[in-house]
């Protein structure tokens, strides 16, 4: 087969977001990780709940079901489990994934069925008109929350890890440069991969992670996590992140004040330092990449391990089982 | 009372005690016995929902009731005729609904006085004359299995639990019954327990040999029942779990279609789930998910896959199901989903029968949803009526909801094994390399699209719950193209009556009463009828597999009779469909207690309706030799 770009997982549909909505950056790292890693049109699926986020299936070139509000995971596993050769991909959103449906979230998690999972995160409810949401912060003004939400939020990646997800990963839809990287991870991954990406809502929340994606302060309230590597940020990397051994926290030092052999290395397959990574608050960054990453059997595979996957018995010879009474003379 | 147990042809025994006292076990070997010595059947286990409800109190009574003999036998009785009872409490619950003159037989040592305190007794029925219109047999059941067993050295608590294959020794041979089934059973099942291996067979063995010398023989004896007239074919033994299982292994066979059961644990339908888990090389895997809606949401996943997705719950669990169920018939996906009914509203009475779910199967959908909806009428018949489920359901493009019962699942009936060559194979809507179709084209048929699932490059489209273009597939708010759909949706369910067979009198003729009944209840409304044509009255059964569509000629076939009743566990539920669709008047008969029908609620019921016979009568010999040639557990 002919190498594909990107634009051969554009569908013939007309996208229809609000200009300007993260979505169209999502969009575009998909097809491009998706061109990038050779996966073929007729053997990729993307199975969407409801929501914003859920309409990137009718986008994309490939086999896509636009399904019901938070059930994409169970739906979604059924496919996988029906066709487990499928490269399946589940778009959800943080009403949808930890709303609505985060019970179906845990269990495709737990288990760890080979599924790409992308929850966009806007910390809002999108196309029901801007209610706060389930990752929405404290104090968020709303609709239905004019006098500020008191609801306390959840965090998606912290979610992941108490369900045991042996991949979890986060993004910037504007990253053009790291998202699609992340994307192919998570495609390589064999399990449940996890994919929070900080989505701009430029309707209903906009600029709610402007500290964190916009260029001249991104290098203060990011940091690029790689495994193998010092967990090092700001603009010439002059900061890093350390293990406090009293407070069991990660704290931020100088790099050369504080001296540089105290910055942890980061660790991808330590769900303990996932967990303080994905747990980190303003004032320290936001941690960005494949935050923690694991090899364990995939649902699809110990599910068949145990059973044929084609017929081999005929039904007459169940029919025969059992307590017979042969009257045949 | 000194007159034994009457002579007849067929008797109804009923065991009961404690839920922890092996019960259900006891009446299923019993019905193995039954089968193997000849005798037609049919059970009905009736059981609390507490797994080990407190010993001895009346709301933890476990009751198996079996009717066997050698006619065709269709329900599982109205009044026992033998009742065994381990405790005052199973004595107590099930007195009332005895047959007059029936035999009790007692484990004697179990009516002690804290006993009869546990089963808010305050005088012993026993002793205190109450049982004087019954024969009463007193044994010391416990104490005599402790004497059997006691050389295998077991302690006390698995030496008292063979009582009940003691019990059920006597009772084998009390109706000339073969062991030998039974004890194949304990030596399977204790395979690696030696002591208490031997221990059950001696019970079982001292149980019969108690019935063999006792002297009782004024009280108890043998009562030998005749063979059925059983067609010369192979049977067995079937409950309606059993063939609901053996119904889809044997749909997808014939469809050559692998299938993928997901379900989640309700009772009474996780039996279906248990039956075809490992039957993985019979190309059946199953799923067990992590809820009701995740549990449809896979099977809608697997068809879309394309394999047939098929689910199972109970009222409460389809209620969470039924947004899926609107997924499934916007993207046109095949999916069969199987509601074994329970008594309701809300938890209910979880192990306890009902009919409740009909308007739910075919009304309860938002929006205008349209699903074809199928009732098996007895255990037996769940084989035949899942095929069928599962042909609509490829044949159209749609879920299907297929109705049975908590009575239905559990209870247990001869069946004549059919000959899986004479069903027609199933045909699919999967591409075949030969077509030229795209995915939204329909056939005439079955108006169903195109079954193109991932994998296939030819095919690749999007598809989902936003309302489609009717041509392209593509998402629609055209108000049009809305209407259009609403109409297509309703043509493909009311399509599929063009290819159900004829509605068909059951029994009797045309012109008095139509009795007119769907599911469980078949069992109780075929007895009744034919004792009331016996009786000589003007009736007739007829008894609905397919409840939507209807047959097409139902409407034209009620109208040759004076009046219609519905019987049916429920308010009401087929009459209000029937008034609906075919803007009849119909008589109702309708019982909610959790129970299956008595025959004489539908016999008394069919006398306040039915005129006498237009007509001469046929004679008892015409009827019995329509009987016959129907042959036995046909239904």
């Amino acid at each position: 087969m002919a190498e594909l770009s990107f634009k051969d997982f554009a569908s013939d549909q007309e996208v229809r977001w609000c200009p300007g909505c993260g979505d169209y950056s999502i969009l575009k790292a998909v097809q491009r990780a998706l061109a990038t890693c050779g996966a073929e049109p007729a053997k990729t699926v993307f199975i969407s709940g409801i929501g914003c986020a859920a309409r990137l299936p009718y986008y994309i070139e490939s086999y896509g079901f636009h399904t019901i509000h938070g059930r994409a995971p169970a739906i979604a596993t059924g496919v996988k489990l029906a066709n487990p050769e499928l490269d399946v991909w589940v778009i959800t959103g943080d009403g949808d994934g930890l709303s609505i449906g985060a019970n179906h979230l845990l269990h495709a998690l737990r288990r760890n069925i080979d599924l790409n999972i992308l929850l966009f995160n806007n910390e809002i409810y999108g196309l029901t008109k801007g209610q706060y949401s389930p990752t929405s912060r404290i104090g968020t003004t709303s609709p239905s929350s004019p006098g500020g939400s008191v609801d306390n939020p959840v965090r998606p990646g912290a979610f992941a890890v108490g369900a045991g997800a042996t991949f979890i990963a986060r993004g910037i839809d504007i990253d053009q440069k790291g998202l699609p990287g992340i994307l192919t991870e998570a495609r390589a991954h064999r399990g449940a991969a996890f994919v929070e990406i900080l989505q701009n809502c430029i309707v209903y929340n906009k600029d709610v992670f402007e500290s964190i994606s916009s260029r001249k302060t991104a290098a203060d309230h990011q940091i690029r996590v790689q495994h193998g590597l010092p967990l090092l940020y700001g603009g010439n990397q002059e900061k890093g992140l350390r293990l406090n051994p009293r407070t069991l926290q990660l704290e931020a030092i100088q790099v050369g004040a504080d001296g540089v052999e105290d910055v942890l290395v980061h660790d991808e397959t330590n769900p303990t330092l996932a967990l303080m990574l994905l747990n980190l608050e303003p004032p320290l960054p936001t941690a960005i990449g494949v935050i923690h990453r694991r090899q364990a059997e995939p649902f699809e595979q110990a599910f068949w391990n145990a059973k044929p996957r084609a017929r081999r018995q005929r039904v007459v010879t169940l029919l025969h089982q059992g307590n017979l009474v042969d009257h045949r003379s | 009372m000194s007159q034994q147990l009457a002579e007849k042809n067929s008797h109804v025994v009923r065991f009961a005690g404690d839920s922890g006292d092996g019960i259900q076990l006891q009446g299923q070997q019993f019905t193995v016995a039954s089968a193997l010595a000849g005798h037609d059947l049919s059970t009905l286990p009736d059981f609390p929902a507490e797994i080990r409800a407190p010993a001895g109190t009346r709301y933890g009574v476990s009751a198996f009731q079996i009717q066997f003999g050698g006619e065709r036998i269709t329900t599982p009785g109205d009044a026992p005729d033998v009742l065994l009872a381990f405790n005052p409490a199973a004595l107590t619950v099930n007195l009332p609904h005895l047959a007059p003159g029936a035999l009790i037989i007692v484990d004697d040592s179990a009516f002690s006085a804290q006993r009869l305190r546990r089963a808010e007794l305050t005088a012993n029925p026993l002793e205190d004359g109450s049982l004087h219109d019954f024969h009463v047999c007193r044994v010391d059941i416990s104490h005599l299995t402790l004497e059997a067993v006691k050389r295998f050295g077991l302690g006390a608590k698995d030496s008292a639990r063979c009582k009940n294959l003691w019990a059920l020794g006597l009772v084998l041979w009390m109706f000339d019954q073969p062991r030998d089934a039974t004890a194949g059973w304990i030596q399977a099942k204790f395979a690696n327990n030696e002591a208490v291996r031997n221990a059950n067979l001696a019970a079982l063995a001292a149980g019969h040999a108690y019935g063999e010398t006792a002297e009782l023989q004024h009280i108890l004896s043998q009562h030998p029942i005749p063979e059925a007239p059983l067609d010369s074919v192979a049977y067995r033994t079937i409950t309606g779990a059993e063939a609901l299982a053996l119904g889809l292994t044997a749909a997808g066979e014939l469809a050559d279609i692998e299938l993928l059961f997901c379900s989640y644990p309700i009772t009474p339908a996780s039996a279906l789930l248990h039956h075809l888990t490992g039957l993985g090389e019979a190309g059946v895997a199953t799923f067990q998910a992590e809820d009701e809606i995740a549990a449809i949401g896979a099977a809608i996943g697997a068809s879309y896959a394309g394999k047939l997705g098929v689910t199972s719950s109970s009222g409460p669990g389809i209620a969470l199901k039924t947004e899926a169920l609107g997924l499934a018939v916007a993207a046109e996906l095949p999916l069969v989903v199987v509601n074994s009914q329970r008594a309701g509203p809300s938890t209910g009475m979880p192990t306890k029968t009902e009919q409740s779910d009909l308007h739910q199967a075919v009304y309860g959908r938002n929006a205008d949803t349209p699903v074809p909806v199928l009732a098996a009428r007895s255990p037996a018949d769940c084989f035949e009526t899942t095929i069928e489920a599962v042909r609509i359901a490829l044949r159209h493009m749609t879920p299907v909801i297929l109705l049975t019962d908590g009575y239905i699942a559990n209870a247990s009936e001869l069946w004549p094994i059919p000959d899986i060559d004479a069903f027609k194979p199933i045909a699919n809507r999967k591409p075949t390399d030969s077509m030229a179709e795209s995915v939204w084209e329909r056939d005439a048929d079955g108006l169903a699209r195109l079954w193109a699932a991932p994998g296939d490059a030819r095919h690749i489209h999007r598809v989902g719950g936003i309302e489609k273009d009717i041509e392209t597939g593509h998402i629609s708010y055209d108000p049009a193209n809305h209407q259009a759909m609403t109409d297509l949706r309703a043509a493909k369910v009311a399509i599929v009556a063009d290819h159900l067979p004829e509605q068909a009198i059951e029994q009797g003729v045309a012109g008095g009463l139509a009795v007119v009944a769907w599911g469980s209840t078949f069992g109780a409304v075929y007895q009744a009828v034919k004792e009331s044509l016996s009786d000589g009255l003007a009736v007739a059964q007829i008894h609905l597999r397919h409840l939507n569509p209807l047959p097409s000629n139902l409407g034209e076939l009620l109208a040759g009779f004076e009046a219609v009743l519905v019987p049916e566990l429920n308010n009401g539920q087929l009459a209000t469909l029937l008034r609906d669709r075919l803007l009849i008047e119909v008589a109702q008969l309708n019982q909610v207690s959790g129970q299956p029908f008595p025959v004489a609620a539908v016999k008394a019921a069919i006398a306040e309706h039915a005129p006498a016979r237009l007509v001469e009568a046929p004679t008892k010999e015409a009827v019995g030799k329509e009987i016959a040639d129907q042959g036995v557990g046909r239904g």
